[in-house]
């Protein structure tokens, strides 16, 4: 049996769309069911407060949904966005400035309303990433709004009950609750979609985003209650300024974001120092990584443990740069395996020197010695290494079928001592699949 | 400030002598209970603030989300809560703080917590809980209150700053400068975070403060986050570096001293910090290209054919190749390309000429040459700084931008230059390289295939 031949994935690999499509699909639903309602409530029956906050809450989605934010691993977020719609959700009462001094008309603000205001406010956010030509970012946004509605819906009815309206701390309390519920949602949601682009185990995919998203979730939860809090006190022109808070934080995202994309790219750029120096075959860094990166995925490893392994996967070779020629045709599985172990050597200790990627080091350290008859085993990182190195080292940049059922096939023969049975298992998974997942 | 000098100490005893006496004693203490639990939590919210660093707060200043809570108290509790609130600055949960620091901070806060108080009433703004009728009418007060506070606060900061400043190198004043920016949008930042404060009070009372601290919280988490993947970033660039270099023994760690040169010079020039950064990072990376040309041409010696010439000419593009997909070093790119270009035109790889030659590549080249000139090589001892100088000045014009020079030399004389070790060539012989590409005062020698041995 050969690596493309592996039935019981097909059915998940094509459950990715029609999960994507079924939430896009329950998004457009809901926009369109909320815009209509409320296009066609009576205009008399509609507050000109509410109007007012409908449109000063769509304009901060917009302008949030505009100011979007990259987090770590190809995620986006929308900070502002969502703790204004979300905010919009949870709205006790209004401060009208107008209405000054005469008791405000009671609020009645609809889930659907809600959710027409987000959707709208949204779409037209996102028209200027798309006049720009940057991704649209539609599955986001779609998820976002579903999470949105769940709060809606969960809140509005409850908002004007007397207990929920007098007792302050009642209504923190109880928005909290829903303000996590809602950010669970999203996040679920995220991790599905992310699993099933990836081909990640949801369980692993879903303790990732939740890693990934808790402290930024915390920041707009507790932003929304501020702005829901601060409507009432301060009325809408208080918008503008209960925004400060999370601005800051978001600041303080973009730069963390930024340099965490920043060091992957220098490491992926500076990796290929080994083939412009003709140590190893062109490409040959990036195809490990990316195979290794799959493989370990396959085994249902975590983000930051992927992360080291993409780094160490990098960098294996790097240790070849301590010597003076370059092995011929680099170093393959055809080369003695003493000169293999002392370039591993070497490069752990360059990576060592750097102080920060122990882990990575370690990796790289271990990448040559055979999975079986050691003690302690080789960390499973290396493991994976060793599995794609080889595997590169036989097939190269081919797509040849045969090349590689073959490749695979060899593998298999040493799994009894040089190769871990799991590893090279998930990497026939990996190659039979073939579409480079990136992210 | 790690010894008080008797200025300084007299400077904090007038500074709280003014507090004091000009706060104590024409105000009654009031008994309303709720008056004091409002206090007790904005010091809390004081002191907590100013134990923890906030993305926005620089070194250079005290100033920190702190603030935000006396100008808080200035809206709920007026001038004398103001003062009190800030005056808790004295017990602050920093261990390393001295005494005369700890009794100038409260003194500073309490002055300028008093003085905003001040400035409130007098704009037409009475301290109260803030009711829905207020906004937006309090805005105004509240905006000069926050002023005065920005102002007080500053100013008596300056003033110990310049009382106790000693070692401040003239180089720092392009970060303080930079940093100015970066304070006023901080302290409109706090002021609005005080106001927030002030007015969820009547909504739910002290929850108001744990919620506006959630953010900046998180904000403090990512911004720590950020510092430490930076740090990490920098060690991995310069590990990677050092790795490149292994193979030759004579240009270890001339990467780093290059990029320390062109971060010198890009000080001097007055660059933006930003672009400095970047340009410390060109520097780092500028001879990573070299891996591309073959260890043999390296180690040749005595005249170069002109496929080797070649080779080495290469190595600026090769480096290209490499970093070329690294986003933020955008410009840096194009110093790495040039870093060999001459200001006469005789440079490669593209033979620019004058302004044509980007400035970071400029910069590159004097740091670059500079290194070569004072490090040890296999055909020649290092020469010592005064002649390098002196080979960079009358090099300036055809080869160096003379600015460049200049700005350069002026660094190394006022903050020195830390020389390679030098220690004895390595046995290997595999390690040892017999030329030096960078070296402008030993070019590089190439048998022209019609004339015979020539310069290029």
């Amino acid at each position: 049996m050969t690596s493309h031949q592996n039935p019981e994935r097909w059915p998940s690999w094509q459950a990715m769309d029609s999960g994507r499509l079924l939430l896009l699909a329950a998004a457009a639903m809901l926009t369109v069911a909320a815009v209509a309602r409320t296009a066609a409530a009576h205009p008399v029956l509609v507050n000109p407060v509410g109007q007012r906050a409908a449109v000063a809450f769509g304009v901060l989605i917009a302008l949030g949904e505009l100011l979007r934010l990259a987090l770590p691993g190809g995620r986006e977020a929308a900070p502002i966005a969502t703790a204004s719609a979300m905010a919009y959700a949870l709205l006790l009462s209004i401060h009208d400035v107008v209405h000054d001094g005469h008791v405000p008309p009671p609020l009645r603000i609809s889930p659907l309303q809600v959710i027409a205001v987000t959707a709208v406010g949204m779409t037209i956010g996102a028209l200027p990433h798309m006049a720009a030509g940057r991704p649209v970012g539609i599955v986001g946004m779609a998820s976002r709004l579903v999470a949105v509605s769940v709060v809606a819906f969960s809140f509005r009815p409850l908002a004007h009950l007397p207990l929920v309206d007098g007792q302050w701390w009642l209504a923190a309390v109880l928005m909290a609750v829903l303000l996590a519920f809602g950010w669970l949602t999203d996040a679920v949601i995220c991790a599905l979609i992310r699993a099933d682009d990836l081909g990640a185990r949801f369980s692993v995919a879903l303790g990732d985003e939740v890693a990934v998203q808790t402290p930024l979730g915390v920041a707009v939860g507790a932003s929304a209650m501020i702005i829901s809090f601060a409507t009432a006190a301060m009325g809408l022109p208080g918008l503008a300024v209960v925004v400060a808070p999370l601005l800051v934080t978001q600041l303080a995202f973009r730069r963390y974001a930024r340099i965490r994309s920043t060091y992957l790219e220098t490491v992926r750029a500076l990796s290929r120092v080994t083939e412009v120096g003709g140590y190893v075959e062109r490409g040959h860094s990036h195809r490990v990584s990316a195979l290794a990166v799959a493989v370990g995925r396959e085994l249902g490893m975590s983000e930051p443990d992927l992360l080291d392994l993409e780094y160490a996967a990098l960098m294996h070779d790097i240790g070849q740069l301590s010597l003076a020629d370059p092995i011929p045709g680099g170093a393959t599985v055809l080369v003695f395996a003493a000169d293999q172990q002392r370039i591993a050597e070497l490069g752990a200790e360059i990576i060592a020197k750097a102080g920060v990627l122990d882990k990575v080091a370690e990796l790289v350290r271990y990448q040559n010695l055979p999975a079986r008859g050691r003690d302690p085993e080789p960390p499973v990182g290396s493991r994976i290494i060793r599995a794609a190195n080889a595997f590169d080292d036989l097939v190269g940049g081919s797509t040849d079928r045969d090349r590689r059922g073959a490749a695979l096939e060899r593998l298999r023969l040493d799994t009894a001592y040089e190769y871990d049975a799991g590893v090279v298992e998930a990497l026939s998974v990996v190659a039979g699949r073939r579409r480079a997942s990136r992210i | 400030m790690t010894r008080v000098s008797r200025v300084a100490w007299l400077y904090i005893a007038v500074v709280a002598a003014v507090a004091v006496t000009v706060i104590m004693p024409r105000h009654t203490i009031t008994h309303d209970l709720q008056w004091w639990f409002q206090l007790g939590v904005l010091q809390l919210l004081f002191l907590v603030c100013e134990a923890t660093p906030t993305p926005l707060a620089t070194r250079q200043s005290a100033w920190s989300p702190s603030s935000s809570a006396t100008l808080a108290a200035v809206v709920l509790l007026g001038p004398m809560g103001a003062a009190l609130t800030g005056a808790i600055a004295v017990i602050s949960l920093r261990r390393q703080l001295m005494m005369a620091e700890r009794l100038f901070n409260g003194a500073m806060y309490a002055g300028s917590g008093f003085a905003a108080g001040k400035a409130f009433e007098a704009a037409g703004g009475v301290p109260h809980l803030p009711q829905p009728g207020d906004f937006p009418a309090i805005i105004w007060p509240f905006a000069v209150a926050a002023a005065v506070h920005v102002v007080i606060n500053h100013g008596l900061l300056w003033g110990i700053l310049r009382l106790t400043a000693t070692g401040a190198r003239p180089g720092d004043r392009t970060r303080l400068e930079s940093s100015v920016a970066l304070l006023l949008t901080s302290d409109l930042g706090y002021a609005v975070l005080g106001l927030i404060i002030a007015a969820l009070w009547p909504v739910v009372h002290a929850f108001a403060a744990v919620l506006v601290l959630i953010p900046l919280f998180v904000a403090r988490w990512a911004m720590g986050q950020f510092a430490e993947q930076q740090r990490a970033y920098a060690a991995t660039m310069e590990a990677l570096c050092q790795a490149v270099e292994t193979k030759d023994f004579y240009t270890r760690g001339h990467s780093e001293r290059v990029s320390r040169g062109a971060g010198m010079i890009a000080r001097e020039i007055r660059m933006r910090p930003d672009r400095a950064e970047a340009i410390r990072y060109a520097g780092m990376l500028h001879d990573v290209g070299k891996l591309g040309v073959p260890t043999k041409v390296l180690q040749k010696q005595g005249p170069m054919t002109e496929e080797e010439y070649a080779a080495i000419q290469l190595h600026p593009m090769r480096g290209l190749e490499i970093v070329r997909e690294i986003g933020f070093l955008d410009e840096a790119l194009t110093g790495i390309m040039h870093h060999h270009e001459r200001l006469d035109g005789k440079g490669y790889p593209m033979g620019l000429a004058a302004d044509e030659i980007p400035e970071f590549a400029r910069i590159i080249a004097v740091a670059d040459a500079f290194d070569s000139m004072t490090s040890n090589r296999s055909y020649r001892r290092a020469r010592g700084i005064a002649e390098a100088t002196a080979e960079l000045r009358k090099q300036a014009g055809t080869q160096f931008d003379p600015a460049m020079v200049e700005a350069f030399i002026s660094a190394v004389c006022r903050d020195g230059w830390k020389l390679p070790d030098a220690t004895a060539a390595p046995a290997d012989r595999h390690l040892v390289t017999a030329q030096d590409h960078d070296d402008p005062t030993a070019p590089l020698q190439v048998i022209d295939s019609a004339l015979g041995p020539g310069r290029p």
